[in-house]
């Protein structure tokens, strides 16, 4: 995004618990909303699995053992920005950049393959991970997408 | 979420898992467990993992083959990842998957693929529990018999001419 200010067009927010059914819910709600930029189909699954991965992240190891809250807020930007903050309150990363290493894991017994960040940043145009051991992690995932709606 | 599984008892033991629907950290679960169930059953030489009939699929997709390579490396044994749609190559290709299952295109027949995604469809509605049907030559009468009951048809599986 740019460094201006830019204009929020449309915005949603849902709050559910860390469950693994959730998943795939808010997958498909991000979806859903993404939906009114009538995005490409590429496009559309880039947000999906981004998203997946995100949520995963919070019930996998944010909430680890435990069920906690998970806030998503998703927001429309002008010129087609779709933004999406994935706000959990659990135990936070106390070291995001080793976290964000390509195939670093610390539940390898639950066959994560570590790729969870990896694919965010690739499958996004922008990442941006924000973290308090205790306190919990936010990642912000905005992407631009090539719609003709204008 | 589905999953079928297909044994082909010839020179080389084979088996191909046709999972369907989509692939996440919930569903991998029953998915990983089907898969290894049948495949500590039947050890083959080559395991197919088939995902054209997989619509969605995030890292643990990546962690669900990373694993049952381990397990089949550990047997000598390989795992390929056979058809995947094109978005789900994409992850795959991210994460560099393709270096340790190499991914083939197999012609699978018409039927089959049918068969795949109705057992898909029907277990919809049922998301957390994987649909499994397994197949093997040797007791295909007794196969034939529980589909029969079941009013399904048995089908075979042909992808030996493709390669």
């Amino acid at each position: 995004m740019s460094r201006k200010k830019m204009k929020i067009l449309n915005e949603i927010k849902l709050s559910f618990p860390s469950l693994s059914e959730n998943e795939r819910f808010s997958r498909l709600a991000v979806s859903g909303f993404a939906s009114q930029l009538d995005p490409q189909v590429d496009e559309l699954s880039d947000i999906k699995t981004a998203v997946s991965e995100a949520v995963t992240n919070s019930i996998v190891h944010a909430y680890k053992n435990k069920i906690g809250k998970i806030e998503l807020v998703a927001r429309i930007y002008e010129d087609s920005v779709i933004y999406i903050k994935i706000k959990d309150h659990g135990c936070g990363i106390p070291d995001i950049k080793k976290a964000m290493e390509p195939l670093f894991t610390t539940s390898p017994e639950e066959e994560r393959a570590g790729l969870g960040f990896a694919v965010m940043e690739s499958f996004m145009d922008k990442l941006k991970v924000t973290s308090k051991e205790g306190k919990g992690t936010s990642v912000i995932l905005t992407k631009k997408l090539k719609t003709k709606l204008d | 979420m589905g999953l079928k599984i297909y044994d082909e008892v010839e020179e080389k033991s084979k088996l191909t898992a046709f999972i369907s629907g989509e692939i996440d950290h919930h569903s991998a679960k029953n998915i990983r467990q089907e898969i290894d169930i049948n495949v500590q059953k039947l050890k083959p030489n080559e395991l197919y993992l088939d995902f054209s009939n997989v619509d969605f699929m995030d890292s643990s997709g990546i962690g669900l083959v990373m694993g049952r390579y381990k397990l089949q490396s550990e047997r000598g044994g390989k795992v390929f990842i056979q058809n995947p749609p094109p978005l789900i190559k994409k992850v795959m290709l991210v994460a560099g998957i393709n270096k340790l299952a190499k991914i083939v295109s197999i012609d699978v027949p018409l039927s089959e693929m049918q068969k795949a995604k109705e057992s898909a469809q029907s277990s919809d509605s049922k998301a957390d529990l994987a649909n499994i049907e397994v197949y093997r030559n040797n007791d295909k009468n007794e196969c034939e018999k529980v589909l029969n009951e079941e009013g399904e048809d048995i089908v075979e599986k042909e992808n030996e001419n493709s390669k």
